[in-house]
């Protein structure tokens, strides 16, 4: 199943307690667990809190949802994160017009929990469900309808920006577009969100109806994306180890609400909790893949057709709370690229074989197309072409492997995903996002992640030239 | 520049007093972090809501909030409820605006600043205020409705630390222990009116009140949920969660020669 859009938290979902962290232990971590940084968190329980809760302090903010980025975009070493969870309230709903206005630390599965019952579900969603209203804004999440609706920023009509200094925007496309086109993708670096709109979309039962085919190979993923590109939910789980005939053998997988109107209920509680962190060497070569070949087998034949639950279609992960333990102590990297379809089929050949070669293992490997309705935000990272994501253990060579990825992914024009990153260069982020100097004039003086420091340091973009 | 285009309209519809089969429900520190989880639940089910609070802003957020997952009413009165003077007049207003009152939710309190407490006696006094005057006053205006009534749930929040005085909240804990105890004689006289008086008690809960705490806390909604269930089943008694009843069962038990050498 699609995996890798999940975005990350290193608590628990909020409806759940966070246990605390053990003494001496960093309190806010993101989802790849890589890097942990100490910073002080401030929860923002009501609107007015922010800029308040800032008064008399002269350290730098960010405002964070529940930390499911995977790396040091929702982080801010020895700096102040403001915890916006605790301001989930509904402000209004439409039913005639789907548009759900609501404070911004409400999570996607509280907004879901609200919509369902009453036959609305998320215009956009990613592979997890535990991400908060500003964090999919702040980070113009895209889901398996790319192609279709666009990214999530397309589907928030209008937002209120509230600065350090107090002032306060309405933003929307024809208000404030410049605000609003550099707050949608800003990692949450312009100011903080208050609340939104959503434009949320009907539907008439939980079911989604599925489709599962096998491919072997790039051209006849293209083939079945050229095939079924009017299909709205449309993914790819890919075999990143083998080599030779299986090389690049993947499930394409297809999904439409069904029109079947069934019933609207909520969905139950997730119960289970990955319990502890796995050892370094659970996953290895062999153990992925074996997975790789039980996964790609599991649905017998080649092509199979199946009635759906939107949860497991959407959220197989989510299932599992906490599932990055599984990657044990040292945590893990994400890997996401979009290249353009100029160089997308070369690039995403020569980048997969790459990995393979490297025998750094890893299942969640996800291959997608991102299609062709712009983005709103200024530094929204879909682009027209092929979107791969993939997730790595931490290990020594780890890091080597992601600066030559990054490097193939600027050679082919490609750009690298912001909140899956935790090593991108300062000179690939700036070849990446050309507009970054426009959008940093944007950005509140006392706002910064530890992301933004790092890609914006001159004297690292030096050294690697 | 701007506003709040999303703000609700102050003028809000009269409860509809035919609607019968709808809870009608007063809350009061209806801002609380659980009370208003516990509101939440209510608001799902359909249920007629009067809150009262302090701070209007925070009123009117969670009014908006109640109102859009589907109460039938939502009625509000900005108020100090340590103003004791003025509880009879708030009461009677509530009421009639809910057109009556299956439910009252007793969620307002403070945690005070126990080192201060122990050396400033207004400081201690206000703490006993908020959390013990302060309700017995309310609780007698809406016992007395209720009896008059033979009907009526009073759900009041007091606490685990009430159970038994400990160096570390011992003036919370003493003035909750009034409230409870006020809570259990307040029982035994309406109990045979038609009148349910619930004492919930709960551990640590994750909410802004006990937000610097650093120890386990239960989930704030899963508590409210509890809180739901007692009421409905007209339970005397809640400890939630409810491991804290045997807890509580033995702190209570602990020898004084032990338990004034223990630290808690």
């Amino acid at each position: 199943m699609p995996l890798t859009t999940a975005e990350p938290d290193a608590l628990v979902p909020a409806t759940q307690a966070a246990p605390d962290p053990p003494a001496g232990q960093p309190q806010f971590q993101s989802w790849g667990r890589y890097p942990r940084y100490n910073a002080k968190v401030i929860p923002l329980n009501w609107q007015g809190d922010f800029p308040a809760a800032l008064a008399g302090s002269h350290d730098s903010a960010l405002p964070v949802g529940l930390g499911r980025s995977y790396g040091d975009v929702c982080l801010l070493k020895d700096g102040t994160l403001l915890q916006t969870t605790g301001m989930n309230r509904l402000i209004d709903f439409d039913p005639a017009t789907g548009i759900l206005t609501a404070e911004s630390g409400i999570s996607l599965a509280q907004i879901l929990d609200f919509a369902v019952p009453r036959g609305f579900f998320l215009p956009v969603t990613p592979g997890t469900k535990y991400v908060t209203l500003g964090g999919a804004i702040a980070n113009d999440i895209h889901g398996k309808n790319h192609e279709v609706a666009g990214s999530f920023g397309n589907h928030v009509p209008c937002f209120e920006l509230v600065r350090s200094d107090g002032s306060r925007r309405l933003c929307s496309r024809t208000e404030n577009p410049d605000w609003y086109a550099a707050t949608i993708g800003g990692m949450g670096l312009t100011g903080l969100i208050p609340w939104a709109q959503l434009r949320l979309k009907p539907i008439v039962s939980r079911s989604i109806d599925y489709e599962g085919i096998q491919f072997h190979g790039i051209d006849e993923f293209l083939e079945l994306k050229q095939k079924y590109h009017d299909v709205e939910y449309t993914v790819s789980w890919l075999d990143c180890v083998s080599t030779g005939k299986n090389f690049a053998r993947g499930i394409f997988m297809l999904g439409e609400h069904s029109k079947i109107p069934g019933e609207l209920k909520p969905s139950p509680e997730p119960k289970l909790v990955f319990p502890f962190e796995a050892p370094g060497f659970a996953l290895n070569r062999v153990s992925v893949s074996m997975f790789n070949t039980v996964f790609f087998h599991k649905q017998g034949k080649a092509h199979v057709k199946a009635v759906h639950d939107y949860e497991p279609f959407f959220y197989p992960l989510d299932k599992v709370l906490r599932w990055n333990r599984m990657y044990g102590k040292n945590g893990l990297v994400q890997f996401q690229y979009a290249i353009p379809w100029e160089h997308a089929k070369e690039g995403t050949i020569a980048i997969l074989r790459e990995i393979a070669k490297s025998g750094l293992a890893s299942f969640l490997a996800v291959l997608k197309a991102f299609g062709d309705i712009p983005s709103l935000g200024l530094m929204s990272f879909p682009t027209p072409g092929i979107m791969f994501a993939l997730d790595f253990p931490i290990k020594p060579i780890t890091f080597p492997l992601l600066q030559r990825l990054g490097d193939m992914t600027m050679e082919y024009g490609g750009r690298l995903y912001p909140a899956k990153d935790a090593a991108m260069t300062p000179l690939q982020f700036q070849t990446f996002y050309p507009e970054w100097q426009r959008f940093a004039r944007f950005r509140d003086p006392m706002l910064t992640s530890s992301f933004w420091e790092r890609v914006t340091d001159t004297a690292g973009a030096n050294r690697s030239l | 520049m701007s506003t709040l285009a999303t703000q609700p309209s102050p003028a809000v519809p009269v409860a509809d007093p035919t609607a019968k089969i709808s809870k009608k429900i007063l809350v009061l520190g209806a801002t609380s972090g659980i009370a208003e989880a516990t509101c939440r639940i209510w608001a799902a089910q359909g249920a007629q809501l009067f809150l009262i609070a302090r701070n209007p802003e925070k009123l009117a957020a969670v009014a908006a909030d109640l109102k859009t997952r589907g109460a039938a009413y939502v009625g509000t009165a900005v108020a100090d409820l340590d103003d004791t003077d003025k509880h009879a007049e708030l009461l009677a207003n509530a009421v009639n605006s809910l057109t009556g009152m299956d439910i009252a939710y007793l969620a307002y309190g403070v945690l005070g600043d126990q080192a201060q407490a122990e050396q400033d006696f207004e400081q201690a006094a206000q703490i006993l205020h908020s959390n013990f005057v302060a309700p017995v006053s309310l609780l007698t205006w809406l016992a007395n409705f209720c009896v008059q009534r033979h009907a009526g749930v009073l759900a009041v929040i007091s606490s685990v630390a009430g159970e038994r005085g400990r160096k570390s909240n011992y003036l919370y804990g003493s003035s909750k222990a009034g409230l409870t105890a006020f809570l259990a004689g307040l029982r035994n006289r309406v109990d045979r009116e038609g009148v349910t008086v619930l004492t919930i008690k709960p551990g640590p809960v994750a909410t802004a009140m006990t937000a610097h705490m650093n120890i386990k806390k239960a989930d704030v909604n899963k508590v409210a949920a509890t809180i739901v269930k007692a009421i409905d089943a007209k339970q005397d008694n809640l400890y939630v969660p409810a491991i804290f009843q045997p807890i509580m069962f033995i702190i209570r038990n602990i020898p004084d020669r032990i338990f004034k050498k223990l630290n808690l």
